[in-house]
């Protein structure tokens, strides 16, 4: 038997645009420009150091005379600092691009650790049952009755009274993550366990067991797969959750120091300055945490629509 | 020796509040090769018997006493891990509903190949032949193509050749069919039926058919069980049972068949209901529903006893054999 199909096989990305979840990305416009618009962030973000005109990690770079200065659209504005500086002189758009980066990778890394520790422990105790299910759930039971915020506040808080601000300031970024990462963990784990259940019933399990294969093959391998859709959605929404939360830790001066700014530094480096009439220190990071957010939540709602099998459009 | 021999097999399920017998003493022997079938209506203990010989009942089910001996093995004593071995690769299981036995996010290559792997050191392109030589054997159209599909993309009749392939993947001494046609339409049943028989026996695999069907039982076996409330009620060859039933159940099952009765008449089915395992009648557990009790099947149970050339367990059926001695005496 021959292969008679002479034409070449479609590009991924041909094949996910003929896919129902391209088909159902196409009929929404909404989700089509968060996609787009997302995807000009992330790339701008990526490309930081390369579009960047300043480096704002770099102090040599920075001189305090320039501090102040207005974005391009109002008088006394300099060409140099497209959206102005802020008041040690730091070039905004730079700070921004930058400041978007880490936003996203802490975002994303805390997300990530969420979901390994959300996604080990939902499937064992699902899939196992029983005491370790118990246990299992009455533990995020317990971290749900802490806010994600208030049990971050006290890490930090002690974190950083321990090892003193410059050590702190070093490793701000991991303890970031850890700390989002480690407090939204139940999210994961009882979605997870709960599609673990559904799915354990079913004969396939069954089958797998049968053909003698053991419970942690069984459980990566055969039932994880099947789980993934709510997986997805909860880490678009997740997400934008970690962005804010870092955000408002920085905010409150325990996330990341002014050094490494991110979205939430620099909205809350501009805070002391908004009645001094600087105000774009302030709103032009606020505005892109707006809007990134936004777009990760629009993108995250269109995604429980695609995938949940319940909601077939015609 | 036989391959499979069962004994005194007792499968409980701790309720709540108490616990239920759903096996009762089951024993029986399975020659290499040899082809025999359970019957019986719903909640007879049938695919509990076949979980039971995998050792995969699930809680709150377990296996109270007696000895399952396979090949020398006690199954009821082997370690988890010797129960992975001889699970898929020494017996294999086939279920009723083609449709979701198999995972639906791997393709079926993927899930042939992984399946020998997982007992063999083979490499993906060995698996993969293989995986193809048994697609051929259970004469699917387009085998090559097969391999690169997923489950949704095959009908049911496809899909229950494709789970028979994957059964007869690793060569296994028995396979275990657990109602392997009650989802499949009627003419693709006689085909799958015919396949699995033809495979058995040119591989020389074993074959427990556990189904309600005493048509297909009466095509593919050599003995038959009939099971009714976790117990064997009659035993022996499949010809015997089918022609000559003893047990008024197994009558009654007989009858019951559609072909049994004339266009335009009643279905005979057996009067009542199988009773729930918590609430089993003192006696014969049959007692309720049967045409034929006497006082003491409402007292005593029946034990399975050799009559004529079945194992039977009733009151009635001895007292007929009796008499009939009696009268070749007299």
């Amino acid at each position: 038997m021959s292969n008679l199909l002479i034409t070449p096989p479609p590009s991924r990305w041909a094949r996910f645009w003929a896919s129902p979840l391209g088909d159902s990305l196409r009929g929404n416009p909404v989700a089509l420009v968060a996609l787009l618009v997302f995807s000009v962030i992330v790339v701008l973000a990526l490309l930081a150091p390369v579009i960047a005109p300043f480096d704002p990690y770099d102090p040599t770079q920075i001189d305090i005379m320039n501090s102040d200065l207005p974005p391009f659209w109002i008088p006394g504005a300099e060409p140099q600092f497209v959206l102005g500086s802020d008041d040690q002189g730091r070039d905004m758009w730079s700070a921004i691009l930058y400041g978007t980066r880490l936003s996203l990778m802490i975002g994303l890394a805390a997300v990530a650790l969420q979901a390994t520790l959300g996604i080990a422990i939902g499937l064992a105790a699902g899939y196992l049952g029983g005491r370790v299910d118990s246990l299992l759930m009455r533990l995020a039971d317990i971290q749900l009755s802490f806010s994600t915020l208030m049990l971050a506040i006290v890490v930090l808080a002690v974190t950083h009274a321990m090892w003193g601000a410059a050590v702190f300031d070093r490793y701000a970024v991991v303890a970031v993550i850890a700390v989002i990462g480690l407090a939204e963990w139940p999210q994961y784990a009882r979605t997870l366990r709960a599609t673990v259940l559904a799915e354990r019933q079913k004969e396939y399990v069954d089958s797998a067991r049968v053909l003698g294969f053991g419970p942690l093959r069984i459980m990566l391998r055969h039932i994880l797969p099947n789980a993934m859709s709510p997986i997805f959605v909860i880490s678009t929404v997740q997400v934008g959750n970690a962005i804010i939360a870092e955000a408002s830790l920085s905010f409150l001066g325990l996330g990341l120091p002014a050094s490494q700014p991110s979205l939430g530094a620099l909205i809350a480096s501009g805070f002391d300055y908004i009645f001094a009439g600087s105000w774009w220190i302030t709103a032009l990071p606020g505005g892109v945490l707006v809007v990134l957010v936004l777009v990760i939540n629009l993108l995250g709602d269109w995604l429980r629509d695609a995938l949940n099998p319940r909601l077939y459009k015609v | 020796m036989s391959l499979l021999s069962v004994r005194d097999l007792t499968v409980k399920f701790a309720m709540r509040s108490q616990t239920v017998t759903a096996l009762h003493q089951i024993s029986f022997d399975l020659a290499r090769g040899e082809r025999l079938g359970i019957v019986g209506e719903s909640g007879a203990g049938k695919s509990i018997t076949g979980f039971a010989l995998m050792k995969l009942l699930s809680a709150p089910g377990y296996i109270d006493s007696g000895t399952i001996q396979f090949d020398g093995t006690d199954i009821t004593q082997a370690p988890e891990a010797q129960m992975r071995q001889i699970r898929g690769n020494r017996i294999a299981m086939v279920f009723q509903d083609p449709m979701v036995t198999l995972n639906p996010v791997l393709t079926i290559g993927q899930q042939m190949v992984e399946t020998l792997r997982a007992h063999r050191k083979l490499s993906r392109r060995d698996a993969q032949e293989i995986a193809l030589t048994k697609l051929r054997e259970v004469q699917i159209a387009a085998p090559e193509l097969r391999l690169k599909q997923y489950p949704h993309e095959l009908s049911g009749g496809m899909r229950q050749r494709i789970i028979i392939a994957m059964a007869l993947l690793l060569d296994p001494d028995l396979i275990i069919a657990d109602e392997p046609t009650t989802a499949l339409d009627v003419t693709i049943q006689a085909d799958i039926m015919e396949l699995l028989l033809k495979l058995c026996q040119a591989n020389k695999v074993g074959l427990i058919l556990i189904t309600h069907d005493l048509g297909v039982v009466s095509q593919l076996t050599e003995r038959t069980l009939v099971m009714y409330a976790g117990r064997i009620v009659e035993a022996g060859k499949t010809r015997e049972i089918i022609n000559d039933p003893q047990h008024p159940y197994t009558q009654g099952l007989i009858n019951a068949l559609p072909q049994q009765t004339l266009p335009g008449q009643m279905l005979k089915q057996i009067p009542g209901a199988m009773p729930v395992l918590t609430d089993i009648p003192p006696g014969c557990p049959f007692s309720p529903r049967c045409a034929f009790a006497l006082a003491e099947c409402r007292r005593l149970l029946p034990q399975i006893m050799q009559q004529g050339s079945s194992e039977v367990a009733c009151h009635e059926v001895n007292r007929l054999h009796s008499d009939l001695l009696l009268e070749e005496g007299r």
